[in-house]
């Protein structure tokens, strides 16, 4: 066991494991952050996704020794209490079934849109395609996603100064 | 002791605090243990013996007491109880819908509990597409007679007769002087109605009161926001996943690493030295490793040494195999016993429409054809392995689980673990889908075992591979048709026969089928004898047969190859094969498909209490209205180019629920890759409770067809499943998804004069035409059929040059 300390959210937090251990336990299991989940443990499927440094990363195959830098989770997406364009544009849109997956569907969305603001359907459905979906959400997925886009695009020509999170 | 904070806002309530404490004030419960998780061992041991002299702990709520559906609180809200569980679909919020409108209260002011044990009626939890079409039904006959005890308590109190009252939004007032008011909360907030029902089970519970009448609704029917999305998107929503206990320890299994395998040896030094390592728990040839923490369980599961022994005989055909062995294997006896399924789900194979085949159709026979289809094995392959968490405390088993029969899995655990029921709780929280597999899960009874072995509460979660390997797999059907047309084209004969690989189909956490119990030795007599379906259409063919019959696999204890209820179980093999022969007939007799599929519906002249065949004949007829379906037979005529297009269709239903389904298709020539570039699904479930609920359960359920027509085949040597991760069990993807899905919600009365039109179920008909219209269209582009599942990219490029396409 080694102490290990991760920046998460906006807050740091020290935990005492083994360096080896996946990201995704520490999260879920130390710090109470509930928003990945376990889906397949080998980086497959999207579901224990997390932004760090501005990329979307599979927490279940990143060991908490080797994270540099801030750990964002979905419960980290809003702001001042308002959710994320993304977010409300999943309740807008009703996409999730289960929702189970949604975790890793917002956020490969939005560090899609930080990079490519207006995409296309054919970028939407390629960044996408490694986060899979059993319920089989994906066509409402991709429908707030422009949506999303949208909305963000709607904001930041209103208010150009205005930094949405 | 408290976990407060640790599962959901509404678990704990009803966990903690009012609910059960509620239950006991009105007689409903004999002894409770109050506060979850708090009772020291002497108070469980007082409590014990107090629970000898009535009838336990947790004992099942009186479906006949309106207290045990609906309470309502001092400030005028309301909370509904019901023994349902919403495995992601938005029932819950359609039943606060319904039971909303029935109670006049506002939609805003209602919570919904579901499914679990002790504090919400047994209404089995959910499965068969029964939530709207059966289950709303005692719901909303309860809400109704509790709105009719809450007028004649308004009429006491304001001193009017009850004809003279006006209610909405749960308050009460004198029509002529609405001054004059009084609220539900006023009336019996905190309060027990104390009102017994009639009916002789949940499905019969009535009060006096009658229900209202469709025009009366006034949140039925309107596209309200699920309330169970919000916490889905934020991250706040505790999951079955979630549950953190006190003590909690973590848990993983060692599977055996072929079917059939006996183990000889555990070397347990293999795994004392981790960290955390607490201990492995073994019984016959189950084994799991219990450590502190999950990463630690995870990797003391692998690390663990154990040796096994292969079985005499190969357990399977591979699958590259398996056709051919169904072929030559010997149907199992015809006097088996039934399925132990629920009888909604299963569709017991039968012989129906009399002995005529196509013999019959004799000398007036101008044309025959005969085609043979196949369906692998396909898997459920829940986004997440199989999961629950069970606390032993106080000598009493609670589970945490996303069963979505929780009420199946408490006895299947009680009698596991040889427990009175009344000891045994499940409560259910949110979890990956649901398809059946939740209901024949696994981790519950796993959990509760190794939960009393070490005396503390264990989470247990299964891994990808396990649960890709042995989880419970839809049946592979292999399916002979034939037919005759005359010399006008006209359908004379239709042969039916299906073969089943579905010998000891799996139950709901039976006791003695869950995985568990098979690895711990128990064996029934006789396996559940499984069932091969006919087709759901109502074609009017003059001679008509259709018969089915089940093989079993050389080994069925102890496999991977478990069978047991996908999703409308059967529904999209029987209709892969049905709807692809029609299209065959259709493209042997020259005639465009639909007009072949409208024929054969018009043909008929008696109709069913539900309509069945005007619905059918509008349903069609939506879809190709909505794609502007252009007559002509198929196949198109030969394009040029690399991408070839088409469109196909089909029909079926389930129940009373009606769908057809049009697909348009590129097939590209050089890789065999096909895309469904366009979907229209028409559907008609009766009364809609939400459409915008409605539509994304069509939508996604229409898309999990297309994942099985394009992708999924459980693959396995002569030993083992090989489909082990989404590399090897590849399911849909972003990408595959057509550009455009149109859902059309035709749900018209035939009978525009009835005003109680009922809505029928709606969670599982949208999958079963789709694997036929991708089919259909493939022909449709190429002029090649394909008559095996699934058409991945090999597969039709093969057929593609085969026939020199």
């Amino acid at each position: 066991m080694s102490k290990i300390t991760l920046k998460v959210n906006g807050g740091s937090h020290t935990v005492d494991v083994e360096p080896a251990t996946p990201l995704l336990y520490v999260l879920r299991n130390d710090l109470g952050l509930q928003g990945p989940k376990f889906g397949c443990g080998l980086g497959q499927c999207g579901a224990c996704t997390v932004i760090i440094n501005g990329a979307a990363v599979r927490s279940c195959v990143m060991p908490t020794s080797s994270v540099k830098g801030e750990v964002t989770t979905l419960e980290g997406l809003a702001s001042n209490g308002k959710l994320h364009p993304l977010q409300q544009a999943w309740i807008d849109e009703q996409v999730p079934q289960c929702g189970f997956c949604q975790n890793g569907q917002i956020l490969t969305a939005k560090v899609m849109l930080d990079k490519i603001p207006h995409p296309t359907d054919a970028q939407i459905r390629e960044t996408m395609n490694g986060t899979l979906c059993r319920c089989m959400s994906y066509y409402r997925v991709q429908t707030a996603v422009k949506r999303a886009a949208k909305t963000l695009a709607d904001a930041s020509s209103a208010s150009p100064k205005e930094v949405v999170a | 002791m408290s976990i407060s904070g640790k599962i959901p806002n509404h678990i704990e309530e009803l966990l903690v605090t009012n609910r059960r404490g509620f239950l006991r004030s009105a007689g409903l419960l004999a002894v409770s243990f109050g506060t979850f998780g708090a009772a020291g061992p002497k108070e469980a041991e007082a409590q014990s013996s107090a629970a000898a002299q009535g009838p336990g702990p947790y004992p099942n709520p009186d479906f006949h007491q309106i207290d045990s559906w609906i309470v309502i609180h001092p400030d005028n809200t309301a909370t509904f109880y019901v023994g349902k569980t919403d495995p992601g679909q938005g029932t819950g919020t359609g039943f606060r819908q319904l039971m909303s409108d029935e109670l006049d209260i506002a939609f805003e002011q209602t919570t919904c509990i579901m499914g679990s044990t002790d504090i919400t009626v047994d209404q089995v939890g959910s499965g068969g597409s029964t939530a709207m079409e059966r289950d709303s039904w005692p719901m909303r006959r309860v809400a109704a007679e509790a709105r009719r005890v809450l007028l004649e308590m308004g009429s006491s109190r304001l001193g009017a007769p009850v004809d003279q009252l006006a209610v909405s939004n749960a308050v009460i007032t004198v029509k002529a002087d609405p001054a004059k008011r009084v609220t539900y909360g006023e009336l019996i907030g905190g309060k027990k109605f104390n009102v017994t029902l009639n009916g002789n089970n949940v499905n019969a519970v009535t009060g006096q009161a009658k229900t209202k009448l469709v025009p009366e609704l006034k949140y039925t029917g309107q596209p309200l926001h699920r309330d169970d999305i919000p916490g889905k998107v934020d991250g706040s929503l505790k999951w079955a996943v979630d549950v953190k206990l006190p003590g909690m320890v973590h848990a993983r299994n060692v599977k055996p690493p072929f079917a059939c395998a006996k183990l000889t040896g555990i070397d347990e030094s293999s795994v004392k030295g981790l960290p955390g390592f607490i201990k492995v728990v073994s019984k016959g040839n189950y084994v799991a490793v219990v450590c502190e923490r999950e990463e630690q369980a995870i990797r003391a599961a692998r690390q663990l040494k154990t040796t096994w022994e292969k079985p005499p005989v190969a357990p399977f055909p591979s699958s590259e195999d398996l056709f051919q062995y169904m072929r030559t294997a010997s149907p199992v006896a015809p006097d088996r016993p039934a399925g132990t399924g629920d009888a909604e789900a299963r569709n017991p194979a039968a012989g129906s429409g009399g002995p005529a085949s196509p013999n019959a159709a004799g000398a007036s026979a101008a044309k025959t054809i005969e085609a043979e289809y196949e369906i692998p094995f396909q898997g459920h392959t829940a986004f997440a392995g199989a999961h629950a968490t069970a606390d032993p405390s106080n000598g009493q088993m609670t589970v945490y689980s996303n069963d979505m029969k929780s009420y199946g899995m408490r006895r299947g655990v009680a009698t596991f673990l040889g427990m009175p029921q009344d000891r045994v709780r499940v409560v259910w929280m949110q979890g990956p889908q649901g398809f059946g597999r939740t209901a024949a899960e696994d981790a519950g009874c796993e959990a509760a075992y190794i939960a009393r072995e070490i005396g503390r509460p264990v989470r247990m979660q299964w891994m990808r591979d396990e649960e890709t390997a042995w989880d419970t797999k839809s049946p592979a059907f292999l399916v002979k048709m034939r037919g005759a047309l005359d010399a006008q084209g006209h359908l004379i004969a239709y042969e039916y026969n299906a073969r089943s690989c579905d010998y000891n189909h799996l139950g709901y956490n039976e006791p003695d089928t869950v995985l568990i119990a098979q690895l711990m030795g128990s064996r029934r007599t006789r396996p559940a004898g499984g069932s091969a379906s006919t087709p759901s259409d109502v074609y009017e063919i003059p001679n008509r047969k259709m018969t089915g019959e089940v093989v079993g696999l050389p080994v069925v204890w102890e496999t991977p190859l478990r069978t047991g209820n996908l999703r409308d179980p059967n529904g999209p093999q029987a209709t892969f094969a049905a709807e692809s022969f029609i299209d065959e007939a259709a493209a042997a007799a020259k005639t465009d498909p639909l007009e072949f599929r409208m024929k054969l519906l018009q043909a008929g002249t008696t109709d069913d209490a539900g309509f069945r065949r005007a619905r059918s004949l509008a349903v069609l007829k939506a879809a190709a209205e909505k794609y502007g379906w252009d007559p002509r037979p198929s196949p198109k005529p030969p394009g040029n180019g690399d991408i070839l297009t088409g469109r196909g269709m089909a029909y079926s239903f389930r129940g009373q629920t009606v769908v057809a389904q049009i697909a348009e298709v590129e097939v590209n020539r050089k890789t065999g890759h096909v895309w469904a570039k366009r979907i229209v699904c028409a559907h008609d479930c009766g009364l809609v409770v939400n459409p915008e609920s409605l539509q994304r359960a069509v939508e996604c359920g229409t898309l999990h067809g297309l994942s099985r027509a394009i992708h999924e085949e459980v693959r396995f040597d002569t030993e083992k499943v090989t489909s082990r991760d989404w590399a090897s069990h590849p399911t849909l993807r972003h990408a595959d998804v057509p550009e455009r899905i149109d859902v059309v919600l035709v749900n018209g009365d035939p009978n525009p004069n009835r005003p109680d039109l009922p809505p029928y179920g709606a969670g599982e008909a949208s999958l079963k035409p789709m694997l036929a219209a991708i089919a259909n269209a493939i022909y449709d582009a190429t002029g090649v059929r394909i008559r095996r599942v699934p058409f991945r990219d090999d597969r039709v490029l093969a057929a593609l040059k085969a026939a020199g396409v």
